[in-house]
């Protein structure tokens, strides 16, 4: 099961959080130090998954911008791994360039993939269907 | 800020201002724009920190508003596919339990939707539902069925996330729906699915995935339904071929099935090949996974390590911390008698690099683990590698024991100082090594305490100060002077807390009266007896008492004794005489504790801090010096003043080995003769190791022979490291290591079951004598009668008063009653009485009593209603989850019944379930016909009713229709809640609503005992405990509310006190214990 879904930048700043499963407001940003923290100090050599506490974080770089995954030990890492390429891909192919002044939007994508800690949908085109009719309602 | 900045945010409101009349066809747009223009003027308006709060509240409100339940209900409900999407997304994230109800019937009606985006959505939606409250979704299981049968598959994929879920916690109810899951596999993994389904040219891989997991919980265990599987699962090995990371993930998911199914030997082969491909890839995520992967199989099958055991060498050197880790943890899981040195080693030397507290507490459990399964073979290798001599050595056990104490320290499990004491103290097989290693023992700490400056955690004191008071006796050079001296030394320092100093100072006490001069110890008592602590000064004057008395001293603490039991009069008689000669002068009786506390309580009306179960157990002894296992059992002593007046029955000491006579302790010796029997065969597997270890090593050499220093020593490291895996012989030289070591297991579990259960058998020692003649005594006149009730199956018993009369009944029969009875039937494990009692009386009431027992309690059959061609009539079967109503419909002609069927209401404070199967043997002609209930409670209440009707037919008449009601009680839903008293006195504390209530009680129901048995009998409540005049009854409603009673006799008056979490609850309870009691 997923428990967090993070977008960090290299400065350590959140970008987007988002938690499915409760844990309290201001042990998130604790939380969230900490884990970008594990996830600056690996090299490229190292691999992509980090034991931390009892769960696992798996973690891709783009760029500037790091996306970690929290996830319990039942998880594939693999398959959350490749599950993270597939959300950058959605993004990229529905924005232009600058991601970073629509979140609701990557909010949306998001809720689309994740419910309740589990991959629902990775059908590209499923996945940004709904947010295509918001456009275009919002255009005329 | 700049000006550019400044001047937009100002003009800002204004353009809100000027877009507010537009309205129109953008309406919505407009009532949004001016929602965010009313927040920024909002903002621009702020005066003052209050008010921006207000205004924050405000927003958040409205926000709350928009996603409430009662929103989406309405959004649900829209014709726009939009609105209905979001209200769909909202609910399965978030949504009030409550409401589900609402909004359930709308949810199912998407389920026909036509577009697949909105059934899709409302499956995830029930998904949630289940998530939240699986039993509000339980009728609408069928439906789940329709979506995984969908023609689209991200609605059938949808369901999946139901079904795992479903399955996992029920594998056997699903098994039907093993063809459909294979045959969707096979349609996904043949690429049968919209191309649109890919990602980068992989069919669905996260949809395999799931199926994969599904298909491995449903194949567990299970051949018939992994036979269906096979063919696909090969199918899907080999179709995983690309050379994508994800192809790897579906790959190790499969790995995953194909070893948790019912093995078939082809399918593990292929599978191991698939390991080998992670494994040797240089790419380091791949690594990792196929360290995994193989962590998991080798728990099926060891000999695998060996194939890759050159591989599993790198990565324990590997620069990545997290690679060596999953290696350690692979390591782990193939650790033998033979590889435990070297495995152990890897993981001390990974746990002195870390720093992370998880992972020390972690991999601290794992080495004491691996050490006290393996004290003894350990040393065994290093003996072989050495090949000098074969005395086993124990230092290897005690150093790891002594890295584990000082890095683990104060986080570590606190199981572990205690179960390496109890090792040391019980010993292995041999006397004469176990003397070894308590010497080894003693001189190891002795050397880390002279080091200067070095710092313990507080555990690794305690452990130090345990060990050096029981077995300083065994050093040669050394006079216990000298170790009180360290200890003094340690007792000085301020940084040692106090509950250290109380192990170090029973040390000191054990130590003394060895000692040959006490100069170190009265200077001791001396500084300890002004300590400000009152701890240390209670132990002080102890000592100082005991001192005086060398003799006493030298009984009371013999020297290595930890193991054996010190008998105590526990109820303190021969004290009687003092109390008697005290009370005849006028002196006060003993009050006990509780008792104290109760009227000092009830005199201040304060809140009670203390918790209630504290006087009854012996703790306060115990507490102190449990590692010497001696028990003071004081629970009857409570009452020594009360027996010491009246010299009645509730002393009975037959049970009792008389160990304090009035000449204080009269000790005898008792050998333990179970306990050395078991002798291990060590010595013949020491050959086999050396010959194995040969093969191995030669057959490496003779394979390669120009290899760099460096690959020798790995190799060298593997045949180490893969002792007792793999070859013929090892295979079965791993057996009898097995062997071996469950023997230790088994033997030291008992052990450990005696020990630390000494206390409590004494005391329900003790308790049981007393309390069954208490039985006997006044139930005796009863016997017949009630016996003859049993033999009736009296319908108001519940199984565990059935059960436990009986017993009483039998007693007469054992000549001695409670020690020999625990004697001859090798319990080791004593509970609370009332628990032991019926689980033995349980077989004897089996098989002498009832014969036609069910496993529970019924009530009699009543009509309910009848007609002249049929008749109905019900029972109650009160199962420990729920009430079990069964309706069973008699045609009176004996005529065929023909669709009868019977429908409940719904009831406002019940879910009622059908349930299929029979409960009762109950014939089922065909003129009857049975139906199933199981009710469970809701919500409390007093007096309830359900009420359905009855439809059928008859040959050729028309279908009939046939009304009834049925009384539900309160009652219906209580059972016994079976605690011990110390929970009790746990959760008495944590109870708010009490009630208490005085029953005047007649003659007969004079005796506590008695008086309770009825309560057991008629309201279902559990006899938890009996002391003295009080008792102790828990019960639980259904589901889980539970509710205490304490009660208490007071010449013609039972004092009852309720308490329980739910308000209601004690209120109705003590009316039906008044109607019990008045009515008999």
């Amino acid at each position: 099961m997923i428990k967090f879904f993070l977008m960090v930048n290299k400065q350590g700043q959140t970008r987007l959080s988002k938690y499915y499963e409760h844990v309290e407001i201001n042990k998130r940003t604790l939380l969230e130090t900490e884990v970008i923290k594990s996830c600056l100090s690996r090299s490229n050599e190292q691999c992509s998954f980090i034991e931390y506490k009892d769960f696992k974080l798996i973690y891709r770089q783009y760029a500037a911008l790091f996306i970690v995954v929290g996830v319990n030990d039942t998880e594939n890492e693999m398959a959350i791994y490749e599950f993270i390429h597939n959300f950058v891909e959605v993004l990229d192919e529905y924005f232009s360039r600058v991601i970073m002044f629509n979140l609701d939007k990557v909010h949306i994508i998001l809720d689309e993939m994740v419910l309740n800690g589990c991959i629902v949908e990775t059908n590209r085109a499923r996945i940004l269907a709904p947010l295509q009719i918001l456009d275009k309602m919002s255009e005329s | 800020m700049s000006d550019i900045v400044e001047k937009t945010l100002t003009a800002l409101p204004g353009l809100f201002l000027q877009n507010q009349p537009a309205g129109g066809p953008a309406a919505t747009k407009a009532s949004f724009s001016s929602r965010l223009g009313g927040l920024v003027r909002g903002i621009t308006a702020l005066t003052s920190k209050h008010v921006e709060e207000k205004l924050i509240q405000q927003e958040l409100n409205s926000l709350k508003a928009t996603v409430s339940a009662p929103t989406t209900t309405l959004d649900l409900q829209s014709t726009n596919l939009v609105e209905v999407c979001m209200a769909l997304t909202i609910v399965s994230q978030i949504f009030p339990r409550e409401m589900i109800p609402a909004v359930l019937p709308l949810i199912e009606d998407k389920l026909q939707h036509s577009k697949e985006i909105i059934r899709r959505k409302a499956v995830l939606a029930l998904y949630k539902f289940h998530l939240i409250a699986p039993n509000q979704v339980q009728h609408i299981h069928i439906k789940f069925r329709k979506a995984l049968c969908d023609r689209d598959v991200g609605v059938m994929a949808a369901s999946l996330h139901i079904y795992l879920r479903m399955i996992k916690e029920n594998s056997s109810g699903y098994k039907d729906l093993t063809g459909s899951f294979v045959t969707i596999l096979k349609q996904v993994v043949g690429g049968k699915l919209p191309v649109d389904f890919n990602y980068h040219s992989v069919p669905a891989p996260w949809l395999q995935i799931q199926l994969l997991r599904i298909l491995g919980l449903l194949g567990k265990d299970d051949q018939r339904t992994s036979e269906l599987m096979y063919d696909v699962l090969d199918e899907s090995l080999r179709r995983a071929e690309l050379n994508h990371n994800v192809t790897y993930a579906i790959l190790f998911e499969c790995v995953h099935t194909v070893y948790s199914i019912y093995p078939k030997s082809e399918l593990l082969e292929k599978a191991a090949k698939c390991i080998g491909k992670f494994v040797l890839s240089p790419k380091i995520n791949l690594k990792y996974l196929g360290l995994k992967a193989l962590t998991y199989v080798i728990q099926q099958d060891p000999t695998l390590a060996l194939q890759h055991q050159m591989t599993i060498i790198e990565c324990l050197d590997h620069p990545d911390p997290i690679i060596k880790r999953e290696t350690l943890e692979l390591l782990y899981r193939i650790t033998n008698a033979q590889n435990v040195t070297v495995i152990v080693q890897k993981m001390l030397e990974y746990l002195h690099q870390s720093k992370e507290e998880y992972i020390i507490v972690n991999l601290v459990g794992k080495i004491a683990e691996l050490a006290e399964k393996y004290p003894l073979f350990g040393p065994s290798i290093l003996v072989l590698n050495t090949v000098d001599t074969y005395a086993p050595d124990n230092a290897w056990f005690i150093q790891t024991m002594n890295a584990v104490f000082s890095v683990g320290g104060d986080v570590m499990h606190p199981d572990i100082p205690n179960n390496f004491l109890r090792l040391l103290a019980e010993g292995f097989d041999d006397e004469t090594e176990d003397q070894q290693l308590r010497l080894y023992a003693v001189q190891s700490y002795l050397t880390l305490l002279d080091m200067e400056n070095a710092f313990y955690p507080q555990k690794f004191l305690q452990v130090m100060s345990w060990v050096l008071g029981e077995y300083s006796y065994l050093l040669e050079k050394e006079t216990p002077e000298d170790v009180i001296t360290r200890l003094h030394k340690l007792l000085m320092n301020d940084s040692i807390s106090s509950e250290t100093k109380a192990w170090l100072f029973a040390a000191v006490t054990k130590l003394t009266p060895q000692a040959h001069s006490s100069n170190l110890v009265e200077r001791l008592i001396q500084e300890f007896t002004i300590s400000l602590d009152t701890c240390m000064r209670q132990h002080a004057f102890e000592l100082k008492y005991l001192h005086e008395n060398v003799e006493l001293m030298k009984s009371l603490l013999p020297i290595d004794k930890s193991c054996e039991e010190i008998m105590v009069d526990a109820s303190l008689s021969f004290l009687d005489g003092f109390v008697a000669e005290g009370l005849s002068q006028g002196a006060a009786p003993y009050k006990p504790h509780h008792q104290r506390q109760e009227e000092k309580l009830s005199q201040e009306k304060v809140l009670n801090f203390e918790p209630y179960g504290l006087s009854f157990s012996s703790s306060g002894f115990t507490g102190r010096q449990s590692p010497a296992g001696i028990s003071l059992g004081s629970d009857v002593s409570g009452n020594s003043a009360e027996t010491g007046l009246k010299e009645t029955n509730s002393l009975k000491l037959e049970g009792i080995k008389k160990l304090w006579g009035k000449e204080g302790y009269l000790p005898k010796k008792e050998s333990k003769i179970g306990d050395e029997m078991e002798t291990p065969p060590v010595p013949q597997e020491n050959v086999t190791v050396e010959n194995v270890d040969q093969v191995i090593t030669k057959r490496d050499q003779s394979q390669i022979l120009t290899q760099s220093k460096e690959e020798k020593e790995k190799q060298l490291l593997a045949s180490s490291l893969f002792v007792g895996l793999g070859s013929e012989s090892t295979i079965n030289l791993l057996g009898k290591a097995d062997t071996v070591s469950h023997k230790f297991r088994r033997k030291s579990k008992g052990k450990e079951a005696k020990s630390e259960e000494t206390t409590s058998a004494h005391s329900s020692l003790s308790k049981v004598a007393c309390e069954e003649d208490d039985y006997l005594n006044t139930l005796q006149e009863r016997e017949e009668k009630e016996l003859e009730k049993f033999s009736l199956s009296s319908q108001l018993l519940d199984s565990e008063s059935l059960t436990e009369l009986p017993l009483v009944e039998k007693l007469p029969d054992c000549s001695q009653p409670a020690p020999s009875l625990f004697a001859d039937n090798n319990m080791e494990i004593f509970h609370p009485p009332s628990s032991t009692a019926a689980s033995v009386a349980k077989e004897i009431s089996l098989a002498s009593l009832l014969e036609e027992t069910t496993e529970y309690m019924h009530s009699n059959l009543m009509d309910v209603c009848n007609n002249e061609a049929v008749s109905v009539s019900s029972y109650k079967i009160w199962k420990d989850d729920c009430l079990l109503m069964v309706w069973s419909v008699a045609s009176k002609s004996g005529l065929e019944l023909k669709s009868a069927n019977l429908e409940i209401f719904p009831a406002e404070n019940f879910k009622i379930t059908e349930q299929l199967g029979c409960c009762l043997p109950v014939m089922e002609t065909e003129s009857t016909k049975n139906f199933q209930y199981s009710i469970q409670l809701e919500k409390p209440f007093t007096e309830g009713n359900i009420s359905g009707f009855i439809s059928y037919q008859m040959m050729d008449t028309h279908s009939v229709r046939l009304e009834f009601s049925i009384n539900l009680s309160l009652l219906d839903f209580i059972r016994p809640l079976k605690i011990s008293t110390e929970d009790f006195g746990k959760l008495w504390l944590s109870f708010a609503n009490d009630v208490k209530q005085n029953i005047k009680t007649s003659e007969s129901q004079a005796a506590l005992p008695s008086a309770l048995k009825m309560l057991q009998q008629k309201l279902r409540l559990h006899v938890i405990d009996i002391i003295g005049n009080e008792g102790l009854l828990a019960c639980q409603l259904l589901p889980s509310i539970p509710c205490l009673l304490h009660c208490r006799v007071q010449t013609d008056v039972l004092a009852l006190w309720f308490r329980s979490s739910c308000s209601a609850l004690p209120d109705y309870l003590s009316y039906q214990c008044q109607k019990v009691m008045e009515g008999s």
